[in-house]
This record gives C-alpha cells, sequence and structure tokens, in this order.
C-alpha cells in the first residue's frame, strides 16, 4: 500500500506574530518555523501502516526553500521519498490554489491513502482535506481519531459535536489526522544520517499543471493584531465566598451572560 | 442584489441552532443587497422543516429528500447542496462552520472553483463582495479577507456561537422546490455513530462552559467543576494537559488540538492559558480564570479573575449561582 502525506510547514505556534511590511501577512524575520502538528499524525500513521503493510510513503509540500527542512525532518523519521511544488514567484494563492497544486502533484505518485492533518497551523482554514479530495475525486474522512483497516477499505472514527461517526470508506481515500490517532515517533539519529543523503525533487506548480495566472480565489486584504482585551477585573478572594458571590453578580448584571 | 443560499445542517430531524444563525446572518446579506434569502437541507424525511425556515426569512427552500441521505455522507450531502446551487444560481452561500460544514462546504467549492472565507467572526457585503474577519495564528493576529473580485460564488463558514438567531419580523414565502441528488457517488458512509454519554452537554455547542486544568489534580475532583456546570448549564471542557494526563476524554478539549469554542461564558479553572489553549477559546464573549498564580497568563485574556484556590472558589461559586437562582 503507497502512502502520499501532504504536510505543511508553518510558524510554530509559540512563535511571536508580527505584521509584516504589506500589512496582510505576517514579517518572517525571526519566526521558527515546523512541520504543522496534526501533519506528525499524518505521517507517524503512514509510517506505521507501511511498517506492518509494506509500500512506500512519500511526503510532499507546496512552499519555499526553506520547507526542505520540514521534509528532511520526515524523511528523518522513515518517509521514503519527498517533493516540493516550489512557491516562490507563484504570488497570493488561496487554499483552492493550493488544493489544485497538491492534487497534480499527487495524482503523478502512486497513493492508495494521501494524508494530511484535518488542519493547518496558522491558517487555521481546514479547507484542504476536502477540497483535495474532490479535486482528485476521491472519498476522504476526516478529523480521523482512530482507523481500522480492512480489506480494500478503512473504517475510521471522527469526532462530531456530541458524538463519534464510525465511517467506513473504500481505498483509496483521503485522511485527515487528528490527535489522538497515535503519538508521532522521534527520528532517530541513523534516521537523520540517511535522510541527509535523500534528494528532494523539486517541481514547479506549472509542471504539476497549475496557472499561477489565474489568481487566487479568496485574498487576505489585511493582517492585524487582535484589539486588545480590556484589562482584568480582578476579585479580592480574602473570603472565598464573597469573592464568589461578587463574581456572580458581575456575570449577571454587568457581563449580562447569566 | 445578491441571492444568498444557506446551507441547514439537521440531525434526527433537529435544525441545528448553528444553521439558524447562519439564514439570520444570511437574511441580512440578502436584505442589504435587495436579494432574495433561500435555503437548502438534505436528509431522509425533512420536508417538514420548511415552515421553521421559513419563520426565519427563507423564501425558498431547497429539499433534497432521499432515503440514501438518512445518514450522513459528504459526498451526498455536497450533491444536495450542489443541485440546490444550479437551481437557485446564489452568489453568496453560507455553511455555518460546524463540523459537518466545514465537511461540505470545501468539498463544495472545489466542485465549483470557488474559494471559501473559513470560520469566520465578522462578514459583510460590501458592493455585492463578500468581507470578513476571521483569528489566524493562533488568534495572535486577525486576517480580514474577500473573495476575488467579480467570483460568481462566494462561500463563507460563519463560526457558530458567533452571531444571533432570530426570526424574522415577516416569515419568509418558504416555497418547497424539491431537488435530487441524481446518481450522486457516496464511497464514504457514516455506518455508526456513538453518541457522547447521555446528557452531557457538548462544548462545541455550549453556550457556557466551565473547563478545568491540570490544577484540579486528578480526575477525583471533576464533580467540583461539574457542579457548577450544573447550577450555570454549563459544558464541562478541559485543557490539554488534563486531557493527556487521562483524566478526561479528548472530547471535551479546548485549545488547538481539541475544539474551537465561542460561548458567551468560559470559566477557566486551574488552567495556565497556554497560547495554544487560548486558539480555541479566546473569542469567548467572556471569560472568568480562577488561578493561584497571579501571573498566569490567562489573567490577560480574562475579563474577571480570582486569584485564589480553585477547590475553595469553584464550590463557593457554585453556592451563590443557587444562591442566586433561589
Ligand atoms: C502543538 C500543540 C498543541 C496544543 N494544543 C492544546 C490544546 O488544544 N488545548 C490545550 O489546552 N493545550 C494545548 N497545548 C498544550 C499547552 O501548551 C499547555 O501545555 C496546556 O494548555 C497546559 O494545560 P494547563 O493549563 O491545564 O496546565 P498548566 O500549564 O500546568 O497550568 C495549570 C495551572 O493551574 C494552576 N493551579 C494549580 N493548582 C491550582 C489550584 N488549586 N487552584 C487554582 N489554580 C491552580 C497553576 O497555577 C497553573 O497556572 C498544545 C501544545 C502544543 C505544543
Ligand atoms: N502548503 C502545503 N503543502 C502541503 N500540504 C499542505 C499545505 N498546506 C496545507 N496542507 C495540508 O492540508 C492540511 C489542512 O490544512 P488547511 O486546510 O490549510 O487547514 C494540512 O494539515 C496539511 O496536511
Amino acid at each position: 500500500m503507497n502512502h502520499v502525506v501532504c504536510i505543511a510547514y508553518v510558524p510554530d505556534t509559540e512563535t511571536k506574530i508580527r505584521i509584516g511590511a504589506d500589512g496582510k501577512s505576517i514579517d518572517e524575520a525571526d519566526v521558527k518555523w515546523i512541520v504543522s502538528p496534526y501533519d506528525e499524525f499524518a505521517l507517524e500513521e503512514a509510517l506505521k501502516t507501511k511498517e506492518a503493510k509494506g509500500g512506500t510513503v512519500t511526503v510532499v509540500t507546496y512552499g519555499p526553500a526553506r520547507a526542505d527542512a520540514g521534509l528532511r525532518e520526515c524523511l528523518a523519521r522513515g518517509a521514503d521519498e519527498a517533493v516540493r511544488v516550489a512557491s516562490e514567484g507563484t504570488g497570493e494563492i488561496d487554499s483552492l490554489g493550493v488544493a489544485t497544486i497538491l492534487a497534480g502533484a499527487v495524482k503523478a505518485l502512486p497513493h492508495d491513502v494521501v494524508w494530511m492533518g484535518n488542519k493547518g497551523v496558522g491558517t487555521d482554514a481546514q479547507l484542504l482535506v476536502p477540497m483535495l479530495a474532490e479535486l482528485l475525486d476521491l472519498p476522504h474522512v476526516s478529523p480521523v481519531m482512530k482507523l481500522e483497516w480492512g480489506d480494500g477499505k478503512i473504517t475510521a472514527h471522527r469526532e462530531i459535536e456530541g458524538a463519534t461517526e464510525v465511517v467506513e470508506a473504500p481505498l483509496p481515500a483521503v485522511i485527515g489526522a487528528q490527535k489522538g490517532l497515535n503519538e508521532p515517533r522521534y527520528a532517530s539519529l541513523k534516521g537523520i544520517m540517511a535522510a541527509k543523503k535523500k534528494t528532494i525533487t523539486v517541481k514547479q506548480p506549472a509542471d504539476v499543471g497549475y496557472d499561477a495566472a489565474a489568481g487566487a480565489a479568496v485574498a487576505w486584504t489585511k493582517l492585524e493584531l487582535p484589539a486588545a482585551r480590556g484589562a482584568v477585573k480582578l476579585i479580592p478572594a480574602d473570603d472565598p465566598n464573597k469573592a464568589a458571590e461578587e463574581l456572580l453578580k458581575l456575570l449577571r448584571d454587568e457581563a449580562k451572560v447569566l | 442584489m445578491s441571492n444568498v443560499l444557506v446551507f441547514i445542517e439537521q440531525r434526527d430531524g433537529k435544525i441545528r441552532k448553528a444553521s439558524l444563525e447562519a439564514l439570520t446572518l444570511g437574511r441580512a446579506l440578502a436584505g442589504k443587497t435587495g436579494g432574495t434569502l433561500a435555503a437548502c437541507v438534505a436528509g431522509s424525511g425533512v420536508g417538514g422543516l420548511v415552515p421553521e425556515l421559513a419563520a426565519y426569512g427563507a423564501a425558498k427552500v431547497f429539499v433534497a429528500d432521499a432515503p440514501e441521505l438518512a445518514a450522513y455522507s459528504c459526498e451526498g450531502y455536497t450533491a444536495a447542496l450542489d443541485a440546490a446551487v444550479a437551481a437557485f444560481g446564489p452568489s453568496i452561500l453560507l455553511v455555518s462552520a460546524t463540523t459537518m460544514g466545514k465537511d461540505v462546504a470545501p468539498r463544495l467549492a472545489a466542485r465549483r472553483k470557488a474559494g471559501v472565507l473559513s470560520d469566520v467572526m465578522t462578514l459583510d457585503v460590501e458592493g455585492g463582495r463578500l468581507v470578513a474577519t476571521r483569528p489566524v495564528y493562533s488568534g495572535k493576529a486577525k486576517a480580514t479577507v474577500a473573495p476575488a473580485a467579480g467570483a460568481a460564488l462566494q462561500i463563507a463558514t460563519p463560526r457558530p456561537n458567533v452571531f444571533p438567531a432570530a426570526k424574522a419580523d415577516t416569515p419568509g414565502a418558504g416555497e418547497a422546490v424539491a431537488v435530487s441528488i441524481g446518481g450522486a457517488k457516496i464511497r464514504a458512509r457514516v455506518v455508526k455513530v456513538e453518541a457522547a454519554a447521555a446528557g452531557e452537554l457538548d462544548v462545541a455547542e455550549a453556550d457556557k462552559i466551565v473547563s478545568g486544568g491540570r490544577g484540579i489534580k486528578g480526575p477525583e475532583h471533576w464533580p467540583v467543576l461539574r457542579a457548577l456546570c450544573h447550577e450555570l448549564g454549563a459544558a464541562l471542557g478541559a485543557s490539554r494537559a488534563a486531557v493527556d494526563a487521562g483524566w478526561i476524554d479528548h472530547s471535551h478539549q479546548v485549545g488547538q488540538t481539541g475544539k474551537v469554542v465561542s460561548p458567551s461564558l468560559y470559566v477557566a479553572c486551574g488552567i495556565s492559558g497556554a497560547i495554544q489553549h487560548l486558539a480555541g477559546m479566546g473569542s469567548s464573549k467572556v471569560i472568568v480564570a480562577i488561578n493561584k498564580d497571579p501571573e498566569a497568563p490567562i489573567f490577560k485574556a480574562a475579563t474577571y479573575g480570582i486569584v485564589g484556590d480553585l477547590f475553595q472558589i469553584v464550590p463557593a461559586m457554585t453556592e451563590a449561582a443557587k444562591k442566586m437562582k433561589a
């Protein structure tokens, strides 16, 4: 069984966000970049499945040259091959554009399962799993927190509001990984050494059938820091009962939420 | 003039509140541009929902009623919505950003080669073009987003619990129009729904949430928080630290790797307020922090705070809430 894992290389969630000079994107100086956390669950599940059933694992990203470091980390953990579709010079792009590029890249690779994070940290868009599945004409399940393998099909557990849906889908399929699926491994020293020798295939958007002239379907027109909340109103806690009564009164009379 | 279509999510024949919020928002957008408001509902035996949608202002309701839609499938429900889009030709489509909405909207968007303004906190229309704001980078920044100028179909998924739901002063005509999913391929199918523990309110749906973190010290102490939940009619939430310790199921987790919530009241007990936790609850209208450490970052996000031992404060709050009701 062959696996393709789509990974996004994103600002670390701990990174301080500053607004860039254009006023609509972040200032990338001093940003620490990481493989998006959910994508680690996706990669881990692909590696585990490959170890149990054979096949290959290829990691794919659309991004600038710095994303090679993210791909190498995946190679070090055990991925067999890596492809980067270069983003330099493409200009503005949105989730539909990225999905179009990934669809082109995935089509050129053997794939029984396409793995993704259910949500990319940073843009927090949560659009790509269904979009990519549609463009590949495949079924999808997301967010998946538990997975069982059947003959040519999967049974996936998907968390919804107040319940869990058990979904069956034939392969090939696209799966959006959620926390709970597994515990991602660390790269071994041997893996890190081996990854250094592997080559990353770099493609251009045009190679995978993307027409940059089409432009982005959605544009970020402005990025700003959120308005600071007013200072917290602290209630003295010398007497817990009085403090609690005071708090509930404020919630009812001032905040009007009770 | 912008005609607005709103996808209506129903489960077990009941319309989700989040969909009524989206419908109310759609009515405002249609009103502003002089367009027509329509709704689309999919399922089996769902025709009876039309009057309720008319009460919220829907002039037309596209009904995809078929046995194969009895259980949710993204492909089936997308086909239903796609048929409504084909029949109505809206320029704006709203789908509430619930788990189902976040599944259906992007698949439909890819089918129609349209973009999606995802999980938006504000939404308006200016000169026929949508403009929205949404939190990005774990809530550390706010992006203003808009579809490309001249987009034929503009799609937005409003965040649940953010926009109010209200019936229309004058109901819509509620003309029911049947749409068919034809021979749509349905490959991924729900075979079973395992409901959460009976009576358990889900944090994603709740209007009030009381959450516990590592500060509650162990699962034996949830009853302290549950008692307050009971008095306030709140759902029980948790930080990742509490979930990872195995004290409670992941379905309670709030944050970046848990649920994103916007209740009117969020009470954080023994939670430090890490950025990944704030990413999940920072958009709550009122935040209360109970923490014994005055330096805890949660106080920076909070509206009200009590610096103290949660094992004293929370039971006192439960008592005060009881008294207030009496
Ligand atoms: C990629 C990634 C994703 C993450 N996703 C999430 C997520 O979805 N949700 C999430 O919550 N976290 C998430 N985290 C983890 C996050 O960084 C924090 O580790 C976590 O939120 C801490 O949980 P906590 O506040 O319960 O614990 P702690 O940080 O240990 O805080 C416990 C607090 O309890 C207080 N306390 C202790 N005893 C008492 C008492 N008796 N009375 C009052 N207060 C007391 C302490 O002063 C302290 O402030 C994520 C981290 C990463 C790296
Ligand atoms: N630039 C990218 N390159 C490859 N995969 C991506 C990229 N952006 C997002 N993804 C994948 O899509 C998932 C969902 O992202 P999103 O829809 O943006 O929240 C991520 O977890 C990744 O698996």
